[in-house]
């Protein structure tokens, strides 16, 4: 019964549709450590209409862990949609701000030649230090932070957002 | 019209039939019962804990199939529930728990007796919700009935903070739900259930494993037409006994970790298993990847996530087990596995469940005597060797008439629980049946069935352990009794085996302590005096009885599969 593929650990991804109340976050986040999901990600906000938040969550699991997952969050009250994400076409963004501190001259051109060539932003500066906005999915900003702490070790502060994603259009831009 | 939240919320429980409120007072919710003092046609009972409180809706709910309704006040009176909430959710009974509140602006303030039980109750039940302003009270309420009666049941907590309790708003309660977040499934998959025929059509030894599900869905008629229609043997979950007749002769046994020889080689062996209504729990199931090896699954669950959560299944069917019965019987022939049943039967003659071991007066003696002295009672037990005693050997024709806490186990459920049965059915017998450990978990509510005027048959098999605990310790840890007893006494030698030599026989007194609540005790220590103890206790028509039966203490419950060893591999005595 292909019991071997389904057992494949991989990321995969959920967009949730729930009623936009008091204790819904802490509802889904509590079945997920209640139930020892391995939650990877967990974002948030309001839609279009403001009594409907879109949560869209990734998790690394296997394939019947996932459809448990799914079914759990499908019996909350709350939820009132769940879209499994995991092999349709989507937009899905990530936003990471990286700080690059005590940096000398050179230094600085060189920050601005990495967010030239990546395709990220300086947002604010000062003489020494700078301050980059990185909008990519995720794999993409974290090799930005891998390639930044390599290059100024203990000089960097990273932040990052969750994930948020949308199903594509025409086609997939992950 | 307006009226006061505390009139809308009598008109609400009016309106979905509520008859018997269990309710404990405080100061958050003393505007409803001051306006509850007035109203007519719901009876109040005021149990003396609130764990007693909800243990006794539970009973209500599980034997009634109405949904259990609470009121107890904010902070402890709320945090009091928390175990029978989660009794509740486990065994998918419908309650509804009104927890007081602070007024909505003290909330988050750590006011006086506030405490978030919508936080603490979210992952224990089905549905929990703060009412936060007056124009949703209505609404909020009908929600949760209906979320509490629907789909798989539960509990659901509404918590009323005391100024929404007071404020004026429509009196208008809503005759409708509609909640879009959740629709439970009402249908069933036509093309699932031919799948379903289709292999058991093929099945050499197919076999039937019924869950509390069926007895939930009041599908036990249905369910033994069933059986009978295709000739094949059926085994139960505790929580699934009484779906079919005991005395039926397809009827094999309990399987699980404490399931009789048959029942637990059939599942072994069967080629096909049909499940309906279980969730496949690590009780039943011993070692998962042995369980039912041979066999394709096919299970019917009205919750899908229920299917091949523990068990992998090859033709899931989600459904109300009534609805999809039903359904299976317009299509089901009788099947040719005349020879497969009789050699489950057979083992069932060759391997019958007995306490052989022991002399005297066994529990197994003493059940044997209920079954013979009562005719459609309804059995409540607490949780240990008592309950396994009586899932192993009491006699049952229907479902709702077994009250046991399967899913979490709770001890202290039995008294409390049986108040609620008996106050759901009056006029029927019901028999409590517990350990001396338990029974004293929920002692307090013995002043609540004697208030009440209950002639509850109270048996406790005072073996003077925690005998459940003691068993495993003599069993897998070496004979070492630790804290099990519990007549030791503080100057008791640390090894004492033999609580007869230096400690009093039985501690408490149970018969002294029955008459100090004012109800009567008799104490039996042998077999011949079982009858004229039932006998006096079913004469009593407006107060309980409490027998207490000394049993051998250090008698084991059998057969017994060790944990993480296979159903096959039993140890019978
Ligand atoms: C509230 C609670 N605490 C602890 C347990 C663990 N436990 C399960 S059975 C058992 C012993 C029960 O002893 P008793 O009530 O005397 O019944 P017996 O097993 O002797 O019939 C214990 C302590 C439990 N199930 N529930």
């Amino acid at each position: 019964m292909g019991k071997a593929a389904e057992n494949i650990i991989k990321k995969r991804w959920i967009s949730l549709y729930v009623e936009n109340e008091i204790g819904v976050l802490a509802k889904i986040s509590g079945l997920f450590s209640g139930k020892s999901y391995n939650l990877d990600s967990l974002t948030v906000g309001e839609t279009e209409d403001e009594t409907i938040s879109r949560m869209t969550i990734s998790v690394t699991s296997d394939e019947s862990t996932f459809e448990q997952i799914k079914k759990q969050l499908n019996r909350c009250v709350e939820v009132i949609k769940v879209v499994d994400f995991t092999d349709i076409p989507i937009h899905m963004k990530e936003i990471l701000f990286i700080k690059v501190n005590s940096l000398n001259a050179g230094e600085k051109e060189e920050v601005f030649r990495i967010a030239q060539i990546y395709g990220i932003s300086v947002i604010d500066c000062d003489r020494s230090n700078l301050l980059l906005e990185c909008v990519h999915t995720e794999s993409k900003n974290n090799g930005l932070i891998k390639l930044f702490k390599n290059s100024f070790p203990n000089r960097i502060e990273v932040i990052k957002g969750g994930s948020v994603a949308i199903e594509a259009i025409s086609m997939a831009d992950r | 019209m307006e009226m006061k939240g505390t009139s809308l919320f009598i008109k609400a429980l009016k309106e979905e039939g509520v008859d018997t409120l269990f309710a404990y007072p405080g100061g958050q919710v003393i505007d409803l019962f001051d306006a509850l003092y007035d109203s007519e046609g719901i009876e109040v009972i005021l149990p003396r804990h609130e764990q007693g409180l909800i243990h006794a809706a539970d009973g209500y709910a599980r034997s009634t199939g109405k949904v259990g309704v609470c009121l107890v006040t904010s902070g402890p009176g709320a945090t009091n529930l928390v175990t029978g909430i989660a009794t509740a959710n486990y065994d998918s009974v419908p309650l509804v728990c009104f927890t007081g509140q602070v007024p909505t602006h003290l909330i988050g303030n750590d006011a006086f007796q506030e405490v978030d039980i919508v936080g603490i109750s979210r992952n224990i039940c089905k549905h929990a919700i703060t009412v936060r302003d007056r124009k949703d009270l209505g609404r909020i309420i009908k929600e949760a009935f209906f979320i509490a009666r629907s789909g798989k049941p539960g509990p659901v907590v509404v918590d009323l903070p005391k100024d929404i309790q007071q404020a004026m708003g429509s009196d208008e309660y809503p005759k409708e739900v509609s909640i879009r977040g959740y629709k439970p499934n009402t249908g069933v998959h036509v093309g699932q259930v031919r799948r379903a025929l289709s292999i058991l059509s093929q099945a050499k030894k197919p076999l039937f494993l019924v869950g509390g599900g069926v007895n939930i869905a009041d599908a036990g008629r249905e369910f033994t037409r069933l059986a009978e229609l295709t000739g094949m043997p059926v085994i139960t979950t505790i929580m699934g006994k009484g779906a079919i007749p005991t005395n039926h002769p397809l009827y094999i046994g309990n399987i699980g970790i404490h399931g009789n020889y048959a029942a637990n080689r059939a599942i072994s062996e069967c080629d096909v298993l049909f499940s309906i209504g279980t969730r496949f729990n690590d009780r039943i199931t011993g070692k998962i990847t042995e369980f039912a090896k041979l066999a394709s699954i096919i299970h019917i669950d009205i919750d899908a996530a229920s299917i091949s959560r523990n068990i992998q299944v090859d033709i899931p069917i989600v459904a109300d087990a009534k609805t999809a019965i039903l359904k299976i019987l317009e299509e089901a022939e009788a099947l040719p596995v005349k020879e497969w049943t009789e050699e489950v039967q057979s083992w069932k003659q060759e391997y019958p469940l007995e306490m052989k071991k022991y002399e005297g007066m066994t529990p197994e003696i003493i059940i044997h005597k209920i079954n013979e002295k009562f005719r459609n009672l309804i059995v409540v037990t607490d949780v240990g060797q008592n309950q396994m005693w009586t899932t192993q050997y009491l006699e049952l024709d229907h479902n709702r008439k077994l009250l046991t806490s399967g899913g979490l186990g709770t001890m202290g459920y039995g008294l409390p629980a049986a108040i609620g049965a008996q106050l759901g059915n009056p006029g029927t017998p019901v028999v409590c049946i517990s350990g001396d450990g338990g029974m004293q978990m929920n002692i307090q509510e013995m002043a609540t069935a004697v208030a009440l005027e209950l002639p509850l048959i109270l048996c406790v098999f005072n073996n003077s352990y925690l005998g459940n605990v003691r068993q495993w310790q003599e069993m897998f840890y070496g004979g070492r009794y630790a804290y099990t007893c519990l007549t030791a006494r503080r100057s008791c030698a640390k090894d004492c085996k033999n609580p007869e030599k230096c400690c009093p026989k039985y501690s408490p007194d149970f018969v002294k302590l029955a008459e100090s609540y004012d109800a009567a005790g008799i104490r039996v220590e042998k077999t011949e005096d079982i009858d004229g103890a039932l006998e006096a206790a079913l004469k009593r028509t407006d107060a309980p009885t409490l027998i207490e039966f000394i049993i051998e203490p250090e008698a084991n419950v059998y057969p017994i599969v060790p944990t993480g060893k296979p159903l096959s591999e039993m140890v019978m005595d």
